[in-house]
């Protein structure tokens, strides 16, 4: 019987946050190491843990899983949160792709110049309002249920309050014009495991700072620009 | 109309679905048609595998619409990844197992993206496997299965390297 899940990431959100979310969703405990010097990512790559060499890396189950999307997936199937078919499935991984690509707008955000920072608060406003909540508002609507899909709690439902809550960080009236998904955020909220997740002390990382973005530039060594897209 | 969720392509529609997302629709083929594997894990790796072949894709994805003074760059770039960070981890799988194929000694999606992705980088650096024995027999292995021979042949719905008309056409419609 396998141990924890582990997870090597900086101590940040990035793309690690998502697996977070979806891990403590789940109910499972898990272990973090957090990157902070240049020497502990080359003994990671020396190491050969990083198939890619890049993290995220999460050790689960006797695996060494890099690759952001494909750890979210075996979660996602490993408990139960990945609807009950393949037809489910296909539904929540295009949700997820959805909710994937808006929260792309706000996970370089940081590493934006300040200038650049205020045109892609725009950017993320938005698109989270004119391409994304309006999908999930009518989904939600249309079928009247708690959940996204088959009626039953899954990935989309977490990573679609994710995205919200990020959004929120930007605009906090973001969902003004989304009573659905003003509805859909309080109720998952409540789910005992997420609002756990929500309380102070728990292993969800705050929003990325200066330091943060310091962190990542030395560690890995990403000293050029990052533009806006 | 309505049909494109996200406001986006591709579209396709299948089995009374109207799907987008680019891997929410090879994830629904991959499954549906037993090339993902044989259970989880099978699939987390099969996973792991197409998602750094995607990373390697995208960059010859955006290459036809960089302004010409960045291709070269670019093809450096894409050469040095390719022959540093993602052939060197499917020729040691192979290696490795000694399998004709990438995971669980059964064809899946992550050899046909692969077989896709090798070729790829071929048409912008011919010689790009040399470096690597597996590959290249792997290539030769995938290129001969009948239904990939198939989709090889001229006449087959696979399309030809993009060209300034594609580019044109791309921009045209989606206003880039």
């Amino acid at each position: 019987m396998a141990g924890k899940p582990k997870l090597y990431y900086f101590n940040g959100r990035g793309k690690m946050e998502s697996i977070r979310w979806l891990l403590a969703a789940a109910g499972v405990e898990f272990e973090e190491e957090f990157l902070e010097t240049r020497e502990q990512y080359e003994k990671l790559l020396q190491g050969g843990s990083l198939l890619f060499q890049q993290v995220p890396l999460v050790e689960i189950d006797g695996m060494k899983m890099v690759q952001t999307r494909a750890i979210l997936s075996y979660i996602a199937g490993k408990y139960n949160l990945y609807g009950k078919d393949l037809k489910e499935r296909a539904l929540i991984d295009m949700y997820v792709g959805g909710t994937d690509d808006l929260m792309g707008f706000i996970l370089m955000f940081p590493f934006l110049s300040a200038e650049d920072k205020e045109k892609q608060r725009a950017t993320i406003v938005q698109k989270a309002t004119s391409r994304y909540f309006p999908v999930y508002e009518k989904v939600l609507k249309d079928h009247g249920q708690s959940f996204l899909v088959g009626n039953k709690f899954s990935w989309a439902d977490v990573h679609l309050l994710e995205a919200i809550l990020m959004v929120e960080e930007k605009k906090s009236d973001v969902l003004s014009g989304f009573p659905q998904l003003q509805a859909f955020k309080a109720r998952i909220s409540s789910i005992p495991t997420i609002k756990k997740f929500l309380e102070p002390g728990s292993q969800r990382k705050p929003v990325p700072d200066d330091k943060y973005v310091e962190t990542v530039r030395r560690v890995l060594r990403m000293y050029y620009d990052i533009k806006a897209n | 109309d309505g049909e494109l969720m996200f406001q986006q392509v591709p579209l396709v529609e299948i089995d009374g679905m109207k799907l987008v997302q680019t891997r929410a629709i090879l994830s629904y083929i991959a499954g549906r048609y037993n090339l993902y594997g044989k259970d989880l894990k099978e699939r987390a790796l099969i996973d792991m595998y197409v998602e750094g072949i995607t990373d390697l894709m995208q960059m010859i994805l955006m290459f036809p619409f960089l302004p010409p003074e960045a291709k070269e760059k670019n093809l450096e770039s894409i050469k040095e990844k390719a022959t540093n960070r993602y052939f060197p981890v499917f020729e040691k799988a192979l290696k490795q197992h000694g399998q004709d194929f990438l995971v669980g000694n059964k064809f899946s999606w992550a050899d046909v993206q692969l077989t896709e992705a090798i070729l790829a980088v071929e048409e912008k650096i011919p010689a790009v496997l040399s470096a690597f024995p597996q590959l290249q027999a792997f290539k030769t292995r995938m290129s001969n299965m009948p239904t990939i021979k198939k989709f090889l042949q001229p006449g087959s719905p696979r399309k030809p390297p993009p060209d300034e008309h594609y580019v044109q056409t791309v921009r045209k419609i989606l206003k880039i």
